[in-house]
C-alpha cells in the first residue's frame, strides 16, 4: 500500500534504497527487470505452474472446529502455508525471485536465514532451476536449528556460518550484503522478507500476496463473507504482508501482526519493533528499528530464530502509522503454550513463528461473537522447532 | 573552495583514516595527531556503529572495540575538539547514516560545524537519496563526498558533479580491507569524473603498501588507506600512536616521490 504520490520503493516516509553505491546500478537493475517480468505472460505462467505443481498451491483454508469450540468465540480458519513444499510461506517468494535472477543471466543466488525457513526454500529453488547457492546463518542459528543447517547442504547449498555481531538474522543479513557487494555480476540476492532496500520490499510483498489472494476467495467460498481479522506472525513481515495485502480495501477486516516479545517487552530481551522500536535507517531502508539514543542497533531476542530481527518491513511500518494494522506483543512462554495447544487441539505441529498468531488468537478469539471469523496464516510446520521445544520444557531427546 | 578541495592543491593528497574511540578516545586523540604530523593530508574519523556493511573484518572488528569501551557521539565530538586544538588538518567523518539521522540532521551538521568537522563520507546513502541532508551539510560548511564504485558505470559523472570536497573512488568490489591486487579499470572511472568536473578524485579500499600508494598516487589526486591503520591499532592498542606515524610517514613519502 503506497502513497501515490510518493517516488516508488516509499511508504510513508519508509522505504527508500541507503545502499553502498557499489549495489545501485545492479538494483536498478533489478528493478527494471522486477517492472517488466511482473507483466510478461511467459514469466507468470512459469511461475503459476511452479507454485501449484511443485510448490503444492493453493494452500489449503482450514477451519479449525476443535480450537473454535474450544476457545468458545469467533470462528477460526488456518491458512495452511505449513502444508507447501519445504514447509513454509517462503517457497512463494523464492520460486518468484530464483526465477527472475535466472530470468535476468544470473547463475548463482545467495541468501540469509534465520530460521533456515527461508534457506531452506532458497537451496530448494536453486536445486529445482539449476543455479549455485550460497546460504547466510548466524552462528547461534546454526546450532538452534542444525537440522535445516543439514537439510540446505542435501540440496547442494554451501552453508556460511555468520560469527559476526549477534550471529543471528541482522548479521546474516549484513553478511549476506557484504558477499554481494563482492560479486553482482552473476548473483542475485534472494533477500527472504519485505524489508531491505527498494524495490525488495515490493517483490517480496507481491509474490507473498497470493497468500490473501486466494484466502480471501476461499474464506468467501466457504462462508460467504469477509473475516473480521487477519493475523499473522512478524519478524521482517512477509508472511503478514502476504496475509494482510488482499485484505488491505476491506476496512472491515482488522489487520494484526504478532511480533516477538521474548522474554517480555518490558525486558532487554525482545524483537517488538513497533512496540519498543523507533524511526532509523537499516539493512537498506528507513523504517522502525530496536536501537539504542545513539543509532546502534540493539541486540534482540526471541526463541524464535525467524522472528529474532531487529527491524519490521517499511510497508508494516507505514501500516502502523496510518492505523490501518495493529501490531502487538507476544512472549516466548505464550508462543510455546500455543504451540502445544495447536498440536493436541488439531493435531498441527506449527512453526514456533506461527505459534506467536495463534497465542494472540487464543487471546482475543473467546470475547469475539460467534459470527466473527478470523483468519490465521500458519506460515510454517514445526518439525524443525520439537528439540528446541524439548529443550525449553526440560525434556531431553536421544535420537 | 572548501578546506578539504584545498588540501589537493599542495600535491597528491594522503588521507589516513581510524575508527574513533579504538580503544580509547584519548588513543584515537594521539593517532591522529601522529597521523597529522607525519603529514596526512586530510584525516577520517570514523564513527563507530554497530553494523557497518561496508567495512571488512577489520574495521568491523575496531567498530565493536570502540562500542565496548563505550565511544559514543558526545565523546566523538569531543574528541574532535581537542583534536582541533592542536592542528588545522582537515577532519572528516566516516558514519553510517542511522546514528546521523537518529541524532538529526540539522542538530548533527551544526554541531559538526562548531566542532569543525569539514567533511562526511556516508556509504549507505547514495545518489538518489543524498537529497535529504545535502543542503543541511552545505549550509553548514560540512562537505558530503560521494563515492563512485567499479560498477558505478554510466553514474559516475552525475555523483562526480554533485560530490563536495573529493571524489572517493572505491578501488574494488566488496567491503574494505588490505588486497594484494586491484584489477578495476580506475583510469576510466577517473578519466569519466574528470571529463564530468575538476573537483579532485582519490582512490581507497585496500591501499596498503608504498608500492601501491605510489601506483594509484599516480593516477588519482589522491589515496586513502584506513585498514592497514586500523590493524596496527588493533595490534598495538593504547601504544599504536608511534606505530601509526610511522606508517603514515612512510606512505605520505611514497606519495612526496611522486612529485605530489
Amino acid at each position: 500500500m503506497q502513497d501515490k504520490a510518493e517516488k516508488p520503493g516509499r511508504f510513508g516516509g519508509h522505504g527508500g534504497q541507503y545502499i553502498p553505491e557499489t549495489l545501485m546500478n545492479e538494483i536498478q537493475e533489478l528493478e527494471r527487470a522486477y517492472e517488466f517480468y511482473k507483466n510478461d505472460p511467459d514469466f507468470t505462467a512459469e511461475l503459476d505452474s511452479l507454485l501449484k505443481n511443485y510448490a503444492g498451491r493453493p494452500s489449503l483454508l482450514y477451519f479449525a472446529r476443535r480450537m473454535t469450540e474450544n476457545l468458545g468465540g469467533a470462528r477460526i480458519y488456518l491458512k495452511r502455508e505449513d502444508l507447501n513444499h519445504t514447509g513454509s510461506h517462503k517457497i512463494n517468494n523464492v520460486l518468484g525471485q530464483v526465477l527472475l535472477a535466472k530470468r535476468m543471466g544470473k547463475t548463482r543466488v545467495i541468501a540469509e536465514t534465520g530460521a533456515g525457513q527461508h534457506g531452506v526454500a532458497t537451496a530448494t529453488a536453486a536445486a529445482l532451476l539449476g543455479l549455485e547457492c550460497e546460504i547466510f546463518m548466524g552462528r547461534e542459528d546454526t546450532e538452534r536449528q542444525a537440522l535445516n543447517v543439514y537439510r540446505m547442504e542435501l540440496l547442494g547449498a554451501k552453508v556460511h556460518e555468520v560469527t559476526s555481531g549477534t550471529m543471528t538474522l541482522k548479521d546474516a543479513v549484513n553478511e549476506t550484503m557484504r558477499e554481494w557487494t563482492k560479486r553482482v555480476h552473476d548473483t542475485h540476492y534472494v533477500l527472504g522478507s519485505v524489508m531491505g532496500p527498494h524495490p525488495f520490499p515490493t517483490i517480496v510483498r507481491d509474490f507473498q500476496s497470493v497468500i490473501s489472494r486466494e484466502a480471501r476467495e476461499q474464506i468467501l467460498a466457504a462462508e460467504g463473507r469477509l473475516p473480521a481479522a487477519v493475523v499473522a506472525c512478524v519478524g521482517g513481515g512477509s508472511n503478514a504482508m502476504g496475509m494482510f495485502y488482499h485484505f488491505i480495501e476491506d476496512a472491515s477486516v482488522q489487520l494484526i501482526g504478532c511480533e516477538a516479545a521474548g522474554r517480555g517487552i518490558e525486558t532487554t530481551q525482545h524483537a517488538a519493533t513497533i512496540a519498543r522500536g523507533t524511526a532509523g535507517v537499516f539493512h537498506g531502508m528507513k523504517s522502525y528499528f530496536c536501537q539504542d539514543d545513539e543509532g546502534q542497533i540493539a541486540p534482540v531476542y526471541s526463541i524464535s530464530a525467524g522472528l529474532d530481527y531487529p527491524g519490521i518491513g517499511p510497508e508494516h511500518a507505514y501500516l502502523h502509522d496510518i492505523g490501518r494494522a495493529q501490531y502487538v506483543p507476544v512472549t516466548d512462554d505464550e508462543a510455546v503454550d500455543a504451540f502445544e495447544y495447536l498440536a493436541r487441539t488439531e493435531g498441527i505441529i506449527c512453526a514456533i513463528e506461527s505459534a506467536h498468531a495463534v497465542a494472540h488468537v487464543m487471546k482475543i478469539a473467546p470475547a469475539m461473537p460467534a459470527e466473527d471469523i478470523i483468519i490465521i496464516n500458519l506460515s510454517g510446520r514445526g518439525d524443525k522447532d520439537v528439540a528446541a521445544i524439548a529443550r525449553y520444557r526440560g525434556v531431553q531427546i536421544h535420537e | 573552495m572548501s578546506k578539504i578541495s584545498e588540501a589537493f592543491r599542495k600535491g597528491k593528497a594522503f588521507i589516513a583514516f581510524v575508527t574513533g574511540g579504538d580503544p580509547t578516545l584519548e588513543t584515537s586523540r594521539d593517532i591522529i595527531l601522529a597521523m597529522a604530523e607525519a603529514g596526512a593530508d586530510i584525516i577520517e574519523i570514523g564513527i563507530p556503529f554497530s553494523d557497518p556493511i561496508a567495512e571488512g573484518p577489520v574495521i568491523q572488528a575496531a567498530n565493536l572495540r570502540a562500542l565496548a569501551a563505550g565511544a559514543d557521539l558526545a565523546g566523538i565530538f569531543e574528541l574532535v575538539r581537542q583534536v582541533r586544538c592542536k592542528t588545522a588538518v582537515p577532519l572528516v567523518f566516516l558514519t553510517y547514516l542511522n546514528p546521523v539521522y537518529k541524532y538529526g540532521y540539522d542538530a548533527f551538521f551544526a554541531r559538526c560545524e562548531q566542532a569543525g568537522v569539514d567533511g562526511i563520507i556516508i556509504p549507505d546513502l547514495p545518489f538518489e537519496e543524498k537529497d535529504e541532508l545535502a543542503a543541511i551539510a552545505d549550509a553548514h560548511k560540512v562537505d558530503l563526498i560521494s563515492l563512485v564504485a567499479p560498477t558505478s558505470a554510466e553514474r559516475v559523472q552525475k555523483i562526480a558533479r554533485e560530490t563536495r570536497g573529493f571524489l572517493y573512488i572505491v578501488s574494488s568490489m566488496g567491503v574494505t580491507g588490505v588486497r594484494s591486487e586491484i584489477k578495476t579499470d580506475l583510469a576510466a572511472i577517473l578519466a569519466a569524473a574528470r571529463a564530468a568536473s575538476d573537483i579532485p578524485a582519490a582512490i581507497g579500499f585496500g591501499i596498503s603498501s608504498p608500492e601501491q600508494v605510489r601506483e594509484f598516487g599516480r593516477l588519482a589526486d589522491g589515496v586513502i588507506v584506513g585498514s592497514a591503520i586500523v590493524r596496527l591499532v588493533e595490534r598495538y592498542g593504547e601504544a599504536a600512536a608511534d606505530q601509526v606515524f610511522d606508517y603514515v610517514k612512510q606512505m605520505k613519502d611514497a606519495l612526496t616521490d611522486l612529485g605530489g
